[in-house]
C-alpha cells in the first residue's frame, strides 16, 4: 500500500495560515459564489429543460444535440471567430507601432499618450453610439473623407459586408492601453544591448528583428490571449447597433444576422426565448472554446516566445 | 564644385530641421487625430442643429452653435434619474473595490503561508473566464434571492475582490520593505492593525489606482444592468440611452449631447488623475 503523501505544516505555517485567512476569505467566498458555483449550475442547467420559472426537467444531450443542428449557432460562432480572428492581430500591431513611435525621442510624448489612451477608457456603449454617427452612410464623417480620397460610399452599418469590420474599427480604439504597456516593456529593454549590437555592425532592422522583438514576446503573448478572450465575448456594441431585441431587431442581429455574436445569440437564447438550458450549453461551449484558445496560443508560444535567461 | 557645396548645406539643413524624430511624430499626430476623431465627432455633433447634422458634406465645425441641444437632451429621457443611478452604482463598485482589493491582497503578499502562491496563481486564472459564460446561472441565482430589479447583483460581488486589482494591489505590497511590518509587531500590533495602521496609509496611491479603474468600469457597464434591472427608473445611463432611438427616428444630436455630459466627467477624471491612469495601466507589465 502507497502511503499518501501527508501534508506537514509546522507550528509557524498553521500560524501563517490562521493570520492570512481572514484577509483572503473575502475573494474565496466570492470565488464559489460568483464563480464556481455558477459554472457548476450552468454545467447542471446544460442537461436540463429550463424555462427561468418552475422545475428543470433533465433532458440529456437534448440541448448540445439542439445546438449542432442549429444553422444560427455556427453563423453566431463564425461571426465571432471573424471578428476575433481580425479585431486581435490588428489592435497587436497597431498597439506595437504606437508603441515602437513613442518610444523614440519625441519630447512630448506625454501628449500622444495621453491622446491614445484617453479612448479606450471612454464607455464602450457611449463610443458605439459616437460610431453610428461617424459611420453614417448619408451624413457620416468616415464615408465623407474616404470619398475625398476617391473611394465609393460605404454603407458600414447596413451592409452584411461591412457590419463586423466596423466593429474590428470600433474595438481599435481601445488600443491605447496595450500600447502603454509595450511602451514600459521597451524601456525596459537595455540600451547596452542596442550599443553592443550597433557596434557589432547591426542595422536598425537587424536590431529590431533580433533584440526589440525577442524582448517583448511575453507582452505579445499576454496581449495575444487576453485580446482573444475579450474578443470572444463581443456583445455591447452589436446589440446597441442592432437596436436590442425588439422591434425588428427581435428577428435578425443586424442585416443577414452579420452581428449575432456568440454572446448575443447566447443573450437571446436566454432572455428573449426563455431557454436557459440551451444557454447554459452555449456558455459551456464558449467555456470550452476559451479554455482551448488560450492553451493553443500557450502551445504555440513555445516557437516564438523569449524568456529572459536570469 | 558650387554643386557639391550646395548640397552639402542641403545636407546640413536637413539634418538640423529634420531629425530622425520626422517620421514618429508624423505618425504619431496622424494616429491621435484618428484617436480623437470619435471625441471631436461627438462633441461637435452634440452643437449642431438637426438641419445641420443632416447635411453632406458633414461640417467639421458647427456653423452655428445650438447650445438647447443640451437641455433638450437632458429633458427628452429622464436623464438625471438615469445620471443618479449609475453615479449610485459607481459609488458602491468603487467603495467595495476600495476595501476588498487591498485586505485580499495583503493575505496574499504580507503574510507567507503554504500554498499561497499557488492559490494566487488561481486568482490570476480567473481573469480568463469569459463573464458571459457565468451569466444564464448567476441571473438565476440573483433571481432566487430576489435580487433582480436591485442594484446588489452590480455592486455586491465589488466587495469580494477582482483578480485585476489584486493583482495590482499585490504588486505594491510585494515592493513596501518587510522592516517596517516588523517593527509594528514587535510593538505588538496584530495583523490587522499592522494592515490599517501601518500599510494602508502608505498604499494610497496604489488604492486610488484602484478606485478610479473600478469607477470607470462601473461607469461603463453594460451587460450586467441589462440583465439584471427591469424597471426603467433604475437604469444607469448605459441603459437609459437607448431611450434617444425611438424606432425610425433618431435624434442624432442629443444623443451626442447626452453622450458628451457621460463622457466628460471620464475625461475630467483622467485629466486630474493622468499619472495614476498610466500608472495602473504598466503594472502588468512589470510581470513581463
Amino acid at each position: 500500500m502507497i502511503a499518501a503523501p501527508r501534508f506537514h505544516l509546522s507550528k509557524a505555517d498553521r500560524r501563517n495560515l490562521r493570520t492570512a485567512a481572514p484577509f483572503i476569505l473575502p475573494w474565496v467566498i466570492g470565488f464559489f459564489a460568483f464563480t464556481l458555483y455558477p459554472i457548476g449550475y450552468s454545467l447542471y442547467l446544460s442537461f436540463n429543460s429550463y424555462s427561468g420559472f418552475g422545475d428543470a426537467t433533465p433532458v440529456g444531450l437534448a440541448n448540445y444535440q439542439h445546438l449542432v443542428s442549429d444553422p444560427l449557432f455556427w453563423k453566431s460562432l463564425y461571426n465571432t471567430l471573424y471578428y476575433t480572428g481580425l479585431a486581435v492581430p490588428i489592435g497587436l500591431v497597431i498597439a506595437i507601432v504606437l508603441a515602437l513611435m513613442m518610444n523614440q525621442r519625441v519630447r512630448e510624448v506625454a501628449i500622444y499618450r495621453a491622446a491614445v489612451y484617453l479612448p479606450s477608457i471612454l464607455p464602450l456603449f457611449a463610443l458605439t453610439f459616437i460610431f453610428i454617427v461617424l459611420l453614417n452612410p448619408r451624413f457620416g464623417i468616415v464615408n465623407y473623407l474616404l470619398t475625398l480620397v476617391g473611394v465609393p460610399t460605404i454603407n458600414w452599418l447596413g451592409d452584411p459586408r461591412w457590419t463586423k469590420i466596423s466593429i474590428v474599427l470600433l474595438a481599435q480604439l481601445g488600443a491605447g492601453g496595450p500600447a502603454l504597456i509595450f511602451l514600459a516593456a521597451l524601456r525596459a529593454v537595455p540600451s547596452e544591448l542596442y550599443e553592443s549590437a550597433s557596434i557589432d555592425g547591426a542595422g536598425p532592422l537587424r536590431r529590431f528583428r533580433h533584440i526589440t522583438i525577442p524582448l517583448i514576446t511575453p507582452v505579445i503573448l499576454y496581449d495575444l490571449i487576453y485580446g482573444t478572450i475579450l474578443g470572444v465575448q463581443i456583445f455591447t456594441p452589436a446589440y446597441i447597433l442592432v437596436g436590442g431585441t425588439s422591434g425588428s431587431a427581435a428577428y435578425t442581429a443586424g442585416p443577414d444576422n452579420s452581428l449575432l455574436f456568440y454572446v448575443f445569440y447566447l443573450y437571446k437564447n436566454a432572455f428573449q426565448y426563455s431557454d436557459m438550458g440551451v444557454a447554459s450549453a452555449m456558455a459551456w461551449v464558449l467555456f470550452v472554446i476559451s479554455v482551448l484558445l488560450a492553451l493553443a496560443i500557450m502551445r504555440w508560444s513555445r516557437y516564438w516566445v523569449h524568456y529572459e535567461v536570469s | 564644385m558650387q554643386r557639391r557645396f550646395a548640397r552639402r548645406r542641403w545636407g546640413r539643413f536637413f539634418n538640423r530641421t529634420l531629425p530622425d524624430s520626422l517620421g514618429p511624430r508624423l505618425v504619431l499626430i496622424a494616429m491621435c487625430a484618428l484617436f480623437l476623431l470619435p471625441f471631436w465627432s461627438m462633441a461637435t455633433a452634440a452643437l449642431k442643429t438637426t438641419q445641420e447634422l443632416s447635411t453632406f458634406p458633414p461640417t467639421f465645425f458647427p456653423r452655428s452653435f445650438a447650445w438647447e441641444n443640451f437641455s433638450r437632451a437632458v429633458n427628452y429621457i429622464p436623464f438625471g434619474t438615469f445620471f443618479l443611478n449609475s453615479v449610485y452604482l459607481t459609488f458602491w463598485i468603487a467603495l467595495g473595490a476600495a476595501i476588498s482589493n487591498p485586505l485580499i491582497a495583503y493575505g496574499f503578499s504580507r503574510v507567507k503561508w503554504p500554498g499561497r502562491d499557488i492559490l494566487f496563481g488561481f486568482v490570476l486564472a480567473t481573469i480568463f473566464i469569459p463573464f458571459p459564460v457565468l451569466i444564464v446561472a448567476l441571473f438565476d441565482i440573483f433571481a432566487k434571492l430576489h435580487w433582480i430589479d436591485t442594484f446588489l447583483p452590480m455592486i455586491v460581488p465589488a466587495f469580494f475582490g477582482n483578480p485585476f486589482f489584486i493583482f495590482l494591489m499585490r504588486q505594491f505590497f510585494l515592493g513596501l520593505p518587510n522592516e517596517i511590518s516588523e517593527a509594528a509587531r514587535i510593538d505588538g500590533a496584530n495583523e490587522f492593525q499592522i494592515f490599517l495602521y501601518v500599510i494602508m496609509p502608505l498604499a494610497r496611491p496604489a488604492v486610488a489606482v484602484v478606485v478610479i479603474f473600478a469607477a470607470v468600469a462601473a461607469w461603463g457597464e453594460f451587460l450586467a444592468p441589462l440583465l439584471y434591472l427591469q424597471d426603467e427608473t433604475k437604469y444607469p445611463l448605459s441603459i437609459g440611452l437607448q431611450f434617444y432611438r425611438q424606432e425610425h427616428d433618431v435624434s442624432y444630436n442629443l444623443l451626442m449631447a447626452a453622450s458628451t455630459l457621460i463622457v466628460l466627467p471620464v475625461v475630467a477624471l483622467f485629466i486630474a488623475f493622468q499619472r495614476f491612469f498610466i500608472e495602473g495601466v504598466t503594472v502588468g507589465s512589470v510581470k513581463g
